[in-house]
């Protein structure tokens, strides 16, 4: 199947090609963009469609077979993922054009943006570690370039302590891959699934997985290493935040996490409830404590950027809970939260780009001057806070399913009690920005930047209502290949060996 | 075991740099201190004590050589590293532009 390394060369050769564009036509960049994202889009649909049928492709880089050469392993999970991706690409693209405009070295922007793509669906295709770690790099790079790219103080400030954190990150993982080489003298995750089942459930197992999780932790923004999110997430340009707070924490954190600890470590709640447990109260804690701070906030974005913070949590709740219904709202909470959560910080650059400044206290009553952002913004709250029939409700729903069927009852009340906190920061937004009356100065959005939300909304409406066929196509093989288990590296060694 | 301790210890140096100081090039330098550590940690794990330089001429000998793929690992990584630092000191430049200082306790313009 060749059509796997497309999801990374197309937007890396886009990348390189963008520069070059730059100094003949600079109007072909923007529509050469989108038309690359709209491509990855139409290539993830081609390859949900394919997994429908077979459950692992393989692409053997070089035509080196699995444990000596790198591969590329296609399953459920990364064409769930890749999907994600590319919404959100599209959409961002879409809405970049007018936002970018008064910007200066835009082929610096939509390069770096290529760049941060191809990171994103290299790490979901890859099926070795240290090609993992490369693309975890290649795509945090840019987005430390992107959070500085108005190279204002605050951004630069912001820049530099997002590296920090997330180099400490990158680091650590990169020490966890070379002891990891030490132990099983190989980087395939398949092989070594099956080595570390000799070496079994030892000191340097959990050593080692304690320093990956941690690792994916900083990446994905859990509360005792959160702290550079709310400054880094907000500094951006308002597409590259809603990138970054959408899908890029949830592929550098999440998928990460949840592929080494399901497929390559072996782990379920049955072997290791302990784990499970931490990886539960890490998820509250995170819920708990961003929400409270979000709601003391005065700033559009940094509320929006600890929301995220607090909405993670979720994520990680359902991973930790463990058996198939709250993995799969897991898996659906990340396609949720993707869309709600790219749309808002949508919303805020529409604000930004129109008024120029996105302090809660000195917006007012732009609800009937922006009719299309806010009811965006409307849309996109009611996912996020998960009221029926949006795509929000049922990731939450499934989520909750999935503690009630584990014993956990309390902890399905708890999620849900919870919601009130992303109630009431949301309120907050809606009751000043759009609801209260004032006079702030603003125009209506520009139409591509319309497209690009009312895209987003259509999405988490359409995939609202229909649920049952998301959770029977997409969420529920993406579920059962995490569940799988130790399985992965039998489907590996074997659609290699087949030619899949 | 002693050299792979010492490894460790580096990468703990590092770290105790990067959380520890308050100048910005300080804790650039303490990245720097990290990654080397990481690197000599990988070089030592494919170090075979009195074996050749995997230039293989011959197909039937391959105990004879060390382990080549951390050495290919170490490039890798030390091409990311060279990228992290250019940017990260391209950053801390632009930040001695606008504060006019390295100083961590005096930039400090975003809050809590």
């Amino acid at each position: 199947m060749t059509f796997i390394p497309l999801f990374f060369v197309l937007p890396l050769a886009a990348a390189f090609i963008i520069p070059i564009l730059g100094k003949i036509a600079k109007s072909l960049i923007w529509i050469f963009v989108t038309l690359v994202s709209f491509a990855l889009f139409v290539l993830a649909l081609y390859g949900a469609a394919v997994t429908q049928e077979v459950p692992m492709i393989v692409y053997q880089m070089g035509n080196w077979p699995p444990p000596l050469g790198i591969v590329m392993a296609f399953d459920s999970f990364s064409a769930f993922m890749t999907l994600v991706i590319s919404m959100l690409v599209f959409a961002g693209s879409v809405f970049s054009l007018r936002y970018i405009s008064h910007y200066t070295g835009q082929w610096k922007f939509y390069t770096l943006y290529m760049l941060i793509t191809a990171g994103m669906m290299g790490i979901v295709i890859t099926g070795d570690l240290f090609n993992m770690f490369v693309f975890l790099e290649i795509a945090a790079i840019s987005s430390y370039a992107l959070v500085a790219f108005g190279v204002d103080a605050e951004e630069l400030e912001a820049s530099f302590k997002y590296m920090v954190m997330g180099e400490v990150g990158g680091l650590t993982f990169l020490l966890a891959i070379a002891l990891l080489y030490a132990k099983t003298s190989t980087l395939n995750l398949a092989d070594i699934s099956n080595s570390l089942q000799l070496v079994g459930h030892t000191p340097f197992f959990w050593l080692v997985l304690g320093m990956m999780l941690l690792a994916f932790s900083i990446k994905s923004a859990f509360v005792p290493f959160h702290s550079w999110l709310p400054d880094a997430h907000p500094a951006a340009p308002a597409p590259i935040s809603s990138l970054l707070s959408g899908i890029f924490i949830k592929v550098l954190g999440m998928y990460t996490a949840a592929r080494i600890i399901f497929n390559v470590f072996g782990l379920s709640r049955a072997n290791a409830p302990a784990l499970f447990n931490v990886l539960v109260g890490i998820g509250l804690l995170s819920i708990a404590f961003a929400g409270v701070t979000a709601l003391s906030q005065k700033d559009y974005k940094r509320l929006l950027g600890y929301s995220s913070v607090s909405q993670v949590g979720y994520i990680m709740l359902g991973f930790g809970i463990g058996n198939y219904y709250g993995v799969a709202g897991a898996i659906f909470y990340i396609l949720a939260h993707a869309l709600a959560k790219g749309l808002l910080f949508l919303t805020s650059g529409s604000v930004v780009n129109a008024t120029g400044t996105r302090d809660l206290t000195k917006l007012a009553g732009l609800g009937e001057k922006m009719s299309t952002t806010a009811w965006s913004f409307r849309f996109g709250s009611m996912s996020l806070i998960g009221l029926p029939p949006f795509v929000g409700f049922f990731a939450k729903w499934l989520i909750c399913l999935g503690a009630l069927k584990a014993g956990f009852g309390w902890l399905a009340v708890v999620a849900i009690a919870l919601s009130v906190l992303t109630l009431s920061y949301l309120l907050k937004i809606e009751n000043s920005v759009f609801m209260k009356k004032g006079k702030t100065q603003a125009a209506k959005a520009p139409f591509t930047m319309r497209i690009a939300m009312v895209f987003l909304v259509v999405l988490i409406i359409v995939l609202g209502i229909g649920f049952q066929s998301v959770i029977e196509f997409i969420v529920g093989p993406a579920a059962n290949a995490l569940l799988r288990g130790l399985e992965y590296a039998n489907l590996v060694f074997g659609s290699a060996a087949v030619g899949f | 075991m002693i050299i792979f301790l010492s490894c460790i210890i580096l990468f703990l140096i590092g770290l105790y740099a990067i959380v520890t100081k308050r100048n910005l090039l300080k804790i650039v330098i303490g990245f720097a201190l990290v990654e080397y550590a990481i690197n000599l940690l990988f070089a030592l794990i494919g170090f075979r004590s009195g074996m050749l330089a995997p230039i293989i001429t011959q197909v039937d000998a391959p105990h004879r050589f060390v382990d080549p793929i951390p050495q290919a690992l170490v490039l890798t990584a030390i091409v990311i590293a060279l990228g992290t630092t250019a940017l990260m000191l391209t950053v801390v430049l632009r930040i001695y532009n606008r504060y006019k200082t390295f100083d961590i306790a005096e930039i400090r313009k975003l809050k809590g």
